[in-house]
């Protein structure tokens, strides 16, 4: 299949464009970014007014899929990314069973290998069951085809256990993800501890919880040599820290999710549950911290954190209610109203957030217009407004606290490998 | 003005004049309790629906006599008799309550925000009877009641809360309710049941019993609840009662009329002495009576409420 998208601006920060262009997809991959290029292909995509883009690699993504396909499953999940832009995700390792061995990660494979309609990396656990108490062996899971190894939704406790797994992980070459809660702090608290808890009734988790926990894992990687990306940084002491110990040289990535630079505690205002999230929707003053760390670089990268949960399980008392959002079909939108619009980030630093720079933390050949790479692009109406409806949600789980929001930013193209994969 | 909300879910969410609505058609109600036959036909042919999953017998027998002398038709339902033991969501079992063409929910709940889901997914009118920490609005409000009868205004009034605020939806509602009427509120406990960022409200904090007493117009005096599962957080109750206790000889260096006041029930020696339970600055046995104008008044104004919206 050819494609000749026409006339976009478009923005490739890996090889410093930002420029109207043709670009040329010829046998899945780019053959040729120019201007005016004429030649016969099957598809000509007119992308005047347009922005084109590498395909967003999220790096945050519960597909859920195997175990629990009733809130997502491999084919909802990538059909919801391929509707927002979204070309490759890593899929995170609490599923049922937990991506901890082999057998688990053939089993996932081959489903995606069916069902994928987007790339879909696999991150596999740090322990056996993600109970934090014995390692998986790393190495074979790198062999195995993980990217990463995370214990996402628990940190694992033990110090000693942690410092090996990052020696361990430096041996196999693969990167270690790190979900920051020390649980002793954070407790059966269910958001930010602070006005906003106190008002409402509810058991608070100060920030205190993750830094401390993001600051253990930073000086155990650098013990260890060992790289470290710190997932759904929320609070000003995490974003502190991190930009410390970047000085300081450590190998230390970070990433944060649309909704901490987006929402805050105040906006869980009549006990929404969709706003139930760990970690919790901070402060104003973490809203702005998140938002400087993005700019200035402390945070490398923006993940969505898409956790799908069903309505059973979140249309129930506060405290009952699982922690957690969908996120890949808001994120690009909401990432545009809140930091192109409020001039926060130009375009070109939103794609390396988006694009470039979650490429390189996974050592992936994406996240770039460079000919011969992959065509993973998108095709963006940053203007467009248009209201986020329940009834429109591609994932399988309806949980987004932005539904009956407007919002900016409707993706009319996304190509994956070179495919048109989503239309608008 | 007239009554717009069919819920009541909290005081936060009430105006001034609301509130005041609330007084002044509980002040009408009053006099009811005092009759030969102690019965108006507000409600006749309305049912209010008690559904309480925290054992709770004042509140709910309180809601009860309030609800049966404007005439209504009250089912009581209590966790332990019903389907929610089978995994009933609440959501569900407040939808089957309303196809039972049930007109009011009277509910206590131990989830703080129970209320508010509830009232949001249902057509008919929620009376939060108590949820979790968050609120104890009828409570708060025949506080507020009693406290205006015995002293004639709320406005510039300095009341004075002492005990579990951080735990304590009596603590809350009564905070919002207070200092939307213009009381001064001070909140007296031991730090670490003072809550987070509680001054944002516009209450003040302290933790001298014996500085705070001295300048208050009333006390209120929580329930020390040290049954609760909240770790080591807890002070010991023989101290507890020792720094805060309310005695005969720490009102003694009170305003001499000061207002004694307790939601109940108390726990004597702990957080109030007996002699100050039963002497004569305790306000207690009439709250319970104020209590059931004040509640009269909200399901009266809830349901006329769901009358002008038909």
């Amino acid at each position: 299949m050819s494609i000749l998208i026409k006339g976009g601006r478009v923005i490739d920060p890996a090889n410093k464009i930002d420029a109207v262009f043709d670009i040329l997809i010829e046998n899945n991959k780019i053959s040729k970014v120019a201007k005016n290029i004429q030649t016969k292909v099957e598809t000509i995509i007119d992308a005047k007014g347009k922005i084109v883009a590498p395909g967003i690699i999220d790096m945050h993504v519960h597909l859920r899929e195997p175990g629990r396909e009733d809130k997502e499953t491999i084919a909802s999940g990538t059909a919801a990314a391929a509707k927002s832009g979204v070309t490759t995700v890593l899929a995170m390792p609490n599923t049922h069973p937990a991506m901890d061995c082999p057998k688990s990660i053939e089993l996932l494979q081959k489903i995606i290998n069916k069902d994928a309609k987007v790339e879909v990396l696999i991150c596999g656990a740090i322990t056996k069951g993600r109970l934090g108490q014995e390692l998986t062996d790393i190495a074979v899971l790198k062999k195995s085809g993980v990217y990463a190894i995370s214990d996402d939704g628990s940190s694992v406790d033990n110090d000693d256990l942690m410092l090996e797994a990052l020696k361990k992980a430096k041996q196999a070459k693969v990167l270690t993800i790190c979900h920051c809660e020390d649980k002793k702090i954070s407790g059966k608290g269910v958001i930010n501890l602070g006005f906003n808890s106190t008002r409402l009734g509810l058991r608070g988790i100060s920030n205190e919880s993750e830094y401390k926990r993001v600051k253990r894992d930073i000086e155990l990687a650098e013990k260890a040599g060992a790289s470290v990306h710190i997932a759904h940084v929320s609070c000003r002491e995490s974003v502190e820290i991190i930009a410390k110990a970047k000085k300081k040289g450590i190998k230390v990535t970070a990433e944060t999710a649309p909704h901490y630079f987006a929402l805050s505690e105040d906006d869980i205002v009549d006990y929404d549950t969709n706003m139930k999230i760990n970690p919790p929707l901070r402060a104003k003053e973490d809203v702005a911290a998140i938002k400087a760390g993005l700019k200035d670089g402390t945070i490398d990268t923006i993940a969505s954190d898409h956790a799908p949960h069903t309505e059973n399980e979140k249309d129930i008392e506060f405290d009952r209610a699982e922690f957690g959002k969908i996120g890949l079909e808001s994120g690009l939108a909401v990432s545009i109203m809140e930091l192109i619009d409020k001039k926060i980030l130009s375009w070109p630093e939103l794609i390396e957030k988006l694009a470039v720079n979650p490429a390189k933390i996974l050592g992936i050949d994406k996240g770039s217009l460079s000919v011969g790479a992959s065509a993973d692009i998108i095709i963006v109406d940053v203007e467009r407004e248009f209201i986020l409806e329940k009834k429109s949600i591609v994932s399988k789980s309806k949980n987004s606290p932005f539904i009956g929001k407007k919002v900016k930013g409707l993706v009319e193209y996304t190509i994956y490998n070179g495919e048109i994969v989503y239309k608008s | 003005m007239a009554w717009t909300k069919k819920d009541l879910l909290g005081l936060e969410y009430l105006t001034q004049e609301e509130i005041e609505l609330i007084l002044d058609t509980a002040e009408s109600f009053k006099e009811v309790s005092t009759r030969e036959i102690k019965k108006v036909p507000a409600l006749r042919g309305k049912t209010a629906v008690n559904l309480f999953y925290e054992p709770s017998t004042r509140t709910r027998v309180s809601f009860e006599v309030a609800a049966k002398r404007l005439s209504a038709d009250v089912i009581n339902i209590a966790t332990e008799t019903s389907s929610v033991r089978k995994g009933e969501t609440l959501i569900d079992t407040g939808k089957n309550i309303q196809a039972l063409k049930a007109d009011i929910i009277i509910m206590r709940h131990n989830y703080s925000g129970a209320a508010n889901m509830l009232a949001r997914a249902l057509d008919i009118s929620v009376v939060n009877a108590g949820d979790g920490w968050h609120e104890h609005p009828t409570q708060a409000l025949l506080d507020i009641f009693t406290l205006k009868e015995k002293l004639g205004k709320i406005k510039g009034l300095n009341v004075a809360i002492v005990g579990d605020i951080a735990h304590s939806r009596v603590a809350r509602s009564n905070i919002w309710g207070l200092t939307k009427l213009g009381a001064n509120v001070t909140l007296c406990a031991p730090e670490m049941l003072i809550p987070v960022g509680i001054e944002l409200t516009g209450a003040k904090t302290s933790s001298n019993i014996d500085e705070v007493l001295k300048k208050a117009d009333a006390v209120n005096v929580l329930r020390m609840q040290f049954e609760r599962d909240e770790g080591a957080a807890f002070p010991e109750q023989l101290d507890y009662f020792k720094k805060f206790g309310i005695t005969e000889e720490r009102l003694a260096k009170a305003k001499k009329d000061i207002v004694v006041m307790h939601p109940g029930p108390i726990n004597r020696g702990i957080e109030m002495s007996s002699e100050v339970a039963d002497g004569a600055n305790s306000v207690i046995l009439e709250q319970v009576t104020n209590g059931i104008a004040v509640r009269m008044a909200v399901l009266f104004l809830v349901s006329q409420a769901k009358e002008a919206k038909k």
